[in-house]
């Protein structure tokens, strides 16, 4: 496979598009299947041979909007056509070229004009299973110009020169990453793919396996060329069926093209990915975890160093990275790290997906340049929050995260001003919550799921969760006193200072960043045992402290 | 032998000492006298850093390094007690306390137990946490030994002694967070017919408290031995 092969390929998938008037384009990601988008496909087809119109209707992932799902997007006029059910099938069909029913319109300006689309260029524009349609949008031209025209050293520079950092949380430098693991001497060395996307209201990893699975393939394929491996594993929770058989048929077409096996595009690279399924754990996100669990152990974390870029799967030098990371890779190797690096602010670059879920008008996924102010993202891309309530406060980073109150909403979106806010950027989900929610209900909410997730390994994290979720229900059922809270946040600091993994070392942060900015909440269960949001039921009324 | 001309030193609370590179800080310090209370590791089995016990301090980091799997660096400057320190000791003590029931009364280890003597050695006066008294199990089918998971920690020193030194793999850990719990074979009886434990004894001498004992023996009678281990390490390397 040259260059000019994929040009060949891009061309006769174009002009197969020629032949007809109208593609329409059906969402058949987990959210729109959910409202059984595979059935207004099956009845839009029926209608289009009815009428032997020349229109293509083509299964798709995620187009974002989730909210107004199910989705239908038409072109060429870009319509997109939002709560299509299987009765308006004829009436999508009848009124291509022409102006849609006013009640399938989705106009939404605001929530598409300030997005900037990288990891999602094809969601939602080409068939997932179909790996010509992603050649005809300039897929693998990385992967041939890094095989054919760079050397491994060149491609980590690109990296390097892109800015790109880690899109699982961390934020590391992915350059530097891959620098390290390149230099690592050995014969066998690993490429992993981490898919274990487990935060509540996280789903921006399942969209892009499911929406765009090859570009992940791609990613993973220039990364193995990089630093030198010639194996590798994604590493998906089971929990993502759709995701899983999607990725399946499309290593199977990577390898059918040539892309994966041996001597790809003609060089001496070889390099196959295999796809090993999560069994519901949490902490398997997390890197040795995680490679404890490829290995076939029991899915705890060990102490680092040695880090995985040294001492990795097997004990070989292992890179690995998260699904929406190596999805950054194709278009930085075609477009260069510089355009990459002219993307976003500071030292975060780029674009990042997000999740938008909660008390959200938009709800769905959105990609945004970094930089972007919080407040651009939840009141124009999100819509804001419906039902006349007011906002309270947006929650980022899933448990390892905090929440960002009103107040603050103007910062900008990147990895250190979230961390300086008392959150973190996380794998990108973005709970939006109003004044119906009691941010120590909150808290509590994510220490059960820390709770429940924690390993069992160290004692700070293990036990440590238990007592504190014990002592956020004795506040949010008013049976607390002063001094549970002081020992409250004396064990937050055991636990955040003392844990073995990320998962224990974060897992205060809700308490910790909800206590900074709602503590008047904190001491009104405490002491006046009342829930101004209404939520918690106390069990000592009228009792003050 | 790169390892014995490449030799770094380092300072321990104050104190100058040298090292191998392949020397954990806990080693050295040690070898020199100074104390950092441990309870997942032994001498002789490998470590998991797990216990949290031995985090110490090193000077321009802010984060805490747990010294039983931290290797010397040249020029570390470490710092093994401090307040900060002692605090985390003491917590995750209490933690310990607080999570399954140990009542040093009423236990077979009274007087030869690591977490009672590390207590001690700590200065927990007191559980500042609500004891969560969970209904546990003891597995006494076992012809000699007697497992009770009410004084368990999970150091997973039995199941590291018998993978690593019998070599047999009885003990494993199963569930998650506070549902762990160490187990015989497939969750079987330690006793069972069909177990596989060799009945060497092994892990009633490593288990710092009274979760694994000697049946027909209490308190005072029943010290434990661990101290074979590197002895026997060391003559499996001779040979």
């Amino acid at each position: 496979m040259n260059l000019e092969e994929l040009q060949q390929i891009a061309a006769s998938v174009h002009a197969d598009n020629e032949q007809f008037d109208f593609e329409v384009n059906v969402c058949q990601g987990t959210g729109c299947l959910s409202q059984h988008s595979d059935q207004i496909m099956a009845q839009l087809i029926k209608v289009v041979a009815e009428k032997g119109a020349k229109v293509h209707v083509r299964k798709t992932g995620c187009m974002g909007l989730c909210a107004a799902g199910p989705l239908v997007l038409v072109e060429p006029e870009n319509q997109l056509l939002q709560h299509v059910g299987v009765q308006h099938a004829e009436s999508v069909i009848t009124h291509l070229g022409k102006e849609p029913e006013k009640e399938l319109q989705c106009n939404l300006r605001e929530h598409f004009d300030q997005q900037v689309h990288v990891v999602l260029e094809n969601s939602g524009r080409i068939d997932p299973e179909r790996i010509d349609e992603y050649i005809a949008r300039d897929g693998y031209e990385g992967l041939v110009k890094a095989l054919t025209e760079m050397r491994p050293v060149d491609v980590v520079q690109q990296i390097t020169e892109s800015g790109l950092r880690g899109r699982g949380g961390g934020g590391y430098p992915t350059g530097l990453k891959w620098g390290m693991v390149a230099k690592a001497v050995s014969e066998t060395k690993y490429v992993i793919c981490n898919g274990d996307e487990g935060d509540p209201g996280a789903f921006m990893d399942r969209s892009v396996l499911e929406s765009d699975p090859q570009r992940v393939i791609e990613g993973m394929a220039i990364a193995a060329y990089a630093v030198g491996a010639s194996k590798g594993y994604v590493y998906v929770r089971a929990e993502y069926p759709l995701a899983v058989s999607r990725l399946t048929a499309s290593l199977r077409e990577a390898r059918r093209r040539g892309f994966l096996g041996n001597n790809i595009c003609g060089t001496p690279f070889n390099f196959d990915i295999e796809i090993r399924l999560g069994a519901g754990a949490f902490v398997c996100g997390e890197e040795t975890a995680l490679i404890a669990s490829i290995e076939g152990q029991r899915g705890t974390p060990r102490v680092r160093p040695p880090y995985p870029a040294a001492s990795g799967l097997w004990g070989k030098p292992t890179l690995i990275n998260n699904v929406e990371t190596f999805a950054n890779v194709p278009p930085i190797l075609r477009k260069g790290g510089a355009w990459f690096a002219a993307i976003g602010k500071g030292k975060s670059k780029g674009t990042k997906v997000f999740a938008l879920t909660g008390k959200i008008k938009n709800t769905g996924l959105v990609e945004v340049p970094m930089g972007m102010k919080l407040r651009d993202i939840v009141e124009g891309i999100g819509g804001g929050v419906p039902d006349g309530r007011t906002f309270k406060a947006v929650q980022t980073g899933g448990p390892s995260g905090g929440c960002i109150p009103a107040e603050l909403l103007d910062i900008e979106v990147s990895y250190e001003s979230l961390v300086q806010a008392g959150s973190m950027m996380g794998s990108g989900g973005m709970i939006v919550m109003d004044d119906t929610s009691c941010m120590v209900n909150v808290a509590k909410f994510f220490m059960e799921f820390c709770m429940t997730e924690s390993c069992g390994k160290c004692i700070p994290c293990r036990a440590g969760t238990v007592q504190m979720h014990e002592l956020l229900s004795k506040i949010c059922e008013g049976r607390a006193s002063m001094d549970d809270l002081d020992l409250l946040i004396d064990l937050c600091g055991t636990v955040k200072e003392a844990s073995l993994c990320g998962l224990g070392q974060t897992a205060p942060n809700p308490v910790l960043s909800t206590l900074r900015y709602f503590k008047q909440e904190y001491m009104d269960h405490i002491q006046n045992k009342r829930c101004s949001a209404g939520v918690c039921t106390m069990t000592h009324e009228g009792v003050t402290a | 032998m790169s390892a014995a001309t490449d030799i770094k030193t380092l300072v321990i609370n104050g104190q100058d000492v040298s090292a191998r590179p392949d020397q954990t800080i806990l080693d050295v310090a040690r070898e020199n006298g100074i104390n950092i209370p441990t309870l997942c590791h032994l001498d002789g089995l490998t470590d998991v850093g797990a216990c949290r016990l031995c985090l110490i301090e090193v000077k321009g980091q802010n984060k805490l390094f747990p010294a039983c799997v931290t290797r010397v660096e040249e020029g570390m400057e470490v710092t093994t007690e401090s307040e900060r320190l002692a605090k985390h000791r003491r917590t995750i003590l209490e933690l310990l306390f607080a999570e399954r029931n140990h009542i040093c009364a009423v236990c077979v280890a009274n007087g030869n137990c690591e977490l009672q003597s590390l207590s001690q050695e700590l200065g927990l006066t007191h559980v500042r946490l609500p004891y969560r008294n969970p209904e546990l199990n003891v597995d006494a089918s076992h012809e000699r030994f007697t497992c009770d998971h009410n004084r368990c920690i999970l150091c997973t020193r039995c199941v590291r002694v018998c993978a690593e030194i019998e070599g047999a793999h009885v003990w494993d850990v199963m569930g998650r967070g506070a549902d762990c719990k160490v187990i015989t074979d497939l969750e079987t009886p330690w006793g069972d017919k069909n177990s596989s434990c060799t009945k060497c004894g092994k892990c009633v001498q490593v288990c710092p408290t009274g979760a694994l004992y000697e049946k027909g023996k209490v308190g005072i009678e029943k010290p434990k031995h661990p101290e074979f281990l590197p002895y026997l390490n060391l003559m499996r390397e001779a040979q």
